[in-house]
Parts: structure tokens; C-alpha cells; sequence
């Protein structure tokens, strides 16, 4: 017996330095993934679903429009609605939105914006097809319709 | 002895950093919201011209592969009322896009540069008279009404996307996600994107939507 005691005599401690370094990695991680959400959404955002996802190349050309019913119907009513930023906007001030993004981006690259346009999946046709026509006389042409990825059956 | 008691003192207790670090962490674990910006990317048409009178369509109808949706979510493809899944969409309109059915000078390059598992393919479904000549004819039309659903409109375009996907895929010998997946900024995947999108375009036409009330 003691032929094997004498064998586990060495300390049964795990060493614990290098725990805060392991957290501090994976703190780094969320840290730099992370995005603080900037806007906050005041309509209904359930994306649909689609296979055939792209994802977005630069995401500094990005600008968001948000379609669906508001949130709070009882100011808003239940007509679904465009926001921008933190704003509901008229479907005529579209226009004036693709100009002001635009106007962010450095001359060349403003034919290059892209609106992710992120509309419920209840939202009807109607108020989608405004906005792209809208979205073709500010010659805002690249669009990406955000949804949720599913597997494909 | 001095020494000794030197090195004790200067130790520091760091067994409470992992404690902070933890703190920390559970604060970005909880705020944090992976972007998770992704979806079926679509080029609009430029405006027209309104000095110019709108293009002509010379297509002949069989290379016009229409789709309709109506506002009771129901699809009307190539005249017929539509029951089934979008998965069997995408694969009636593969076999639309590889027809081959009256190939022209252009039809029968990319016919011939081909793999053989997709030529197999068209000689067991394509070559249909009512169906498209070749891909660069080909053009899937889509239409829906205001009242259609964005659900259904999604569906019906990422199906389109997937036949096309699936087509630009195979051609090279990969699968149509694969395909999706091709790293563009890779010299090499970029070199077989560009070999699979050769001479095929994507067409699809999405047709304004009749004009109703604002």
C-alpha cells in the first residue's frame, strides 16, 4: 500500500494562473464581435426565411431600412410603416434618406450602396414595391432582402 | 533574510482577476448581438429612360418562364395553378433554365462545355419544345400583386435564386451552397465563380407590381 502512496505525493492542485488569461480571450472575443445596437427597432422584425443567403461584403455600404406593423399600435396604428434610423418616414422621403446615406460614403463607392431591406414577413407587397420604386429613382439599385437562414430540405 | 521577506511582499493576489475577468464577460455575453446580416442580395433595374420609349419585348414566350402571385398568396406558374412546395419550383425551373431546346450558336458552346452528369440531366428532362432554348435566353419572370405576402415573395425568389445557384454549382462540379459559399477575394474561388457565371446571366425579371392607391 504505501508502495502507492508514495507515488500520488505530488501536489493534487490544478493549476489556476492561467484561468484569467483563458477569460480574458474569450472577453476579447464578444468584445470585438460585438455591435452595440445603434437604432432601436420600433416595428415588427421577423425576417423571413430563405436558403440562398449572401452575406453582406462591406459594411460600411450598408444602410437599413426597416419595414412592418409598429410595435406599438396603439400611437401607430396597425398599417405597416418605414423606418429609418430611429424614425418612421413618409415613402416620399425615401429619396431624401438614400441621398443623406449617400452623402456618408466617399464619392466612389456611392453607387455601391447597399439597402438591406428588413421587412416582416407579414408585411403585404404593396409598401415593399414603393420603396424599390423609390429606391430605383435614387438609383440606390443594390438591395439585399435580410432573412434567417434555414437548412434546405 | 531580507531578501526572503522582500519577495513575499511583492506578490500580488491575482487569483480575483479571473473574478473581474468573469464580470466582464458576462456583461458582453449579455449586451452582445452577433450581426447576423444576412440575405438574397438583388439587383434592381436602373430607371427608364423617359425620354425613350420603353424596350420592345422581342422574347419569344417560351423562353419566359412566368410566375404570378396573387394576393391570396396563391402562384399561377406558366398558367397553371401552383399547389406544391418551392423546392419543386426551383427544380421545374432548372430544368427550365436547361432546356436546350433550339440551343443557339452561344447555347451550344456552353452545351458542350458542360460536365457530363448535366448533360445527362438536360437529355433526361430538357429538350422539351415548350420549354427555353438555351440559358441565354432563358429569363425567369416573377410578379406578384400588392397584396402578396413578403413571405410568399421571399420564398418564390430564393427558389429562383437556388435553381440558378444550383445551375452556375454544377456546371463547375460543386453543389449550389457551395457555390454560394465561393469566397470571391480567393483568386481561386473567384476564378471558378467567374467560370461558373460564363455566358449564363441571372435572369430574373421582377415585374412592377400594378399600380394601386397609396
Amino acid at each position: 500500500m504505501s508502495k502507492f502512496r508514495k507515488k500520488t505525493g505530488t501536489s493534487q492542485d490544478i493549476p489556476t494562473a492561467a484561468l484569467p488569461d483563458i477569460i480574458f480571450m474569450l472577453l476579447f472575443f464578444f468584445m470585438v464581435t460585438t455591435v452595440l445596437r445603434e437604432t432601436d427597432i420600433m416595428v415588427k422584425q421577423l425576417l423571413p426565411k430563405a436558403t440562398q443567403l449572401t452575406k453582406i461584403e462591406q459594411k460600411s455600404l450598408v444602410s437599413y431600412i426597416y419595414i412592418g406593423q409598429p410595435k406599438n399600435t396603439a400611437s401607430f396604428g396597425r398599417e405597416p410603416k418605414i423606418q429609418t434610423n430611429d424614425v418612421f418616414i413618409d415613402i416620399n422621403d425615401v429619396i431624401q434618406f438614400v441621398n443623406t446615406e449617400k452623402d456618408k460614403l466617399s464619392e466612389v463607392e456611392r453607387d455601391k450602396i447597399t439597402m438591406s431591406m428588413k421587412v416582416d414577413e407579414e408585411t403585404e407587397m404593396g409598401i415593399v414595391s414603393d420603396v424599390q420604386q423609390e429606391l430605383r429613382d435614387a438609383n440606390a439599385l443594390k438591395v439585399l432582402y435580410s432573412s434567417r437562414k434555414v437548412a434546405p430540405k | 533574510m531580507a531578501k526572503s521577506r522582500n519577495r513575499a511582499t511583492t506578490e500580488v493576489n491575482a487569483g480575483s482577476m479571473a473574478d473581474i475577468a468573469f464580470l466582464l464577460l458576462i456583461f458582453f455575453l449579455v449586451t452582445t448581438t452577433i450581426a447576423n446580416d444576412k440575405g438574397i442580395a438583388m439587383r434592381l433595374p436602373p430607371k427608364p429612360d423617359p425620354n425613350q420609349p420603353p424596350p420592345e419585348v422581342s422574347k419569344n414566350d417560351r423562353n419566359i418562364y412566368k410566375i404570378l402571385a396573387n394576393s391570396q398568396d396563391r402562384l399561377l406558374v406558366e398558367d397553371e395553378p401552383w399547389d406544391e412546395d418551392p423546392d419543386v419550383l426551383k427544380e421545374e425551373i432548372k430544368k427550365f433554365i436547361l432546356n436546350f431546346g433550339d440551343p443557339g450558336p452561344e447555347g451550344q458552346d456552353i452545351y458542350n462545355s458542360l460536365p457530363p452528369k448535366l448533360k445527362a440531366y438536360i437529355s433526361v428532362n430538357g429538350r422539351r419544345p415548350d420549354s427555353s432554348q438555351d440559358p441565354t435566353e432563358a429569363v425567369v419572370s416573377f410578379k406578384a400583386q400588392r397584396g402578396t405576402s413578403y413571405k410568399l415573395y421571399i420564398e418564390v425568389l430564393d427558389a429562383i435564386n437556388a435553381a440558378y445557384n444550383e445551375v452556375y454549382g454544377e456546371r463547375v462540379g460543386i453543389t449550389g451552397d457551395e457555390f454560394l459559399a465561393l469566397d470571391k477575394d480567393d483568386p481561386v474561388q473567384k476564378d471558378l465563380y467567374n467560370k461558373a457565371r460564363k455566358d449564363i446571366p441571372r435572369a430574373i425579371s421582377i415585374a412592377e407590381p400594378d399600380k394601386g392607391v397609396r
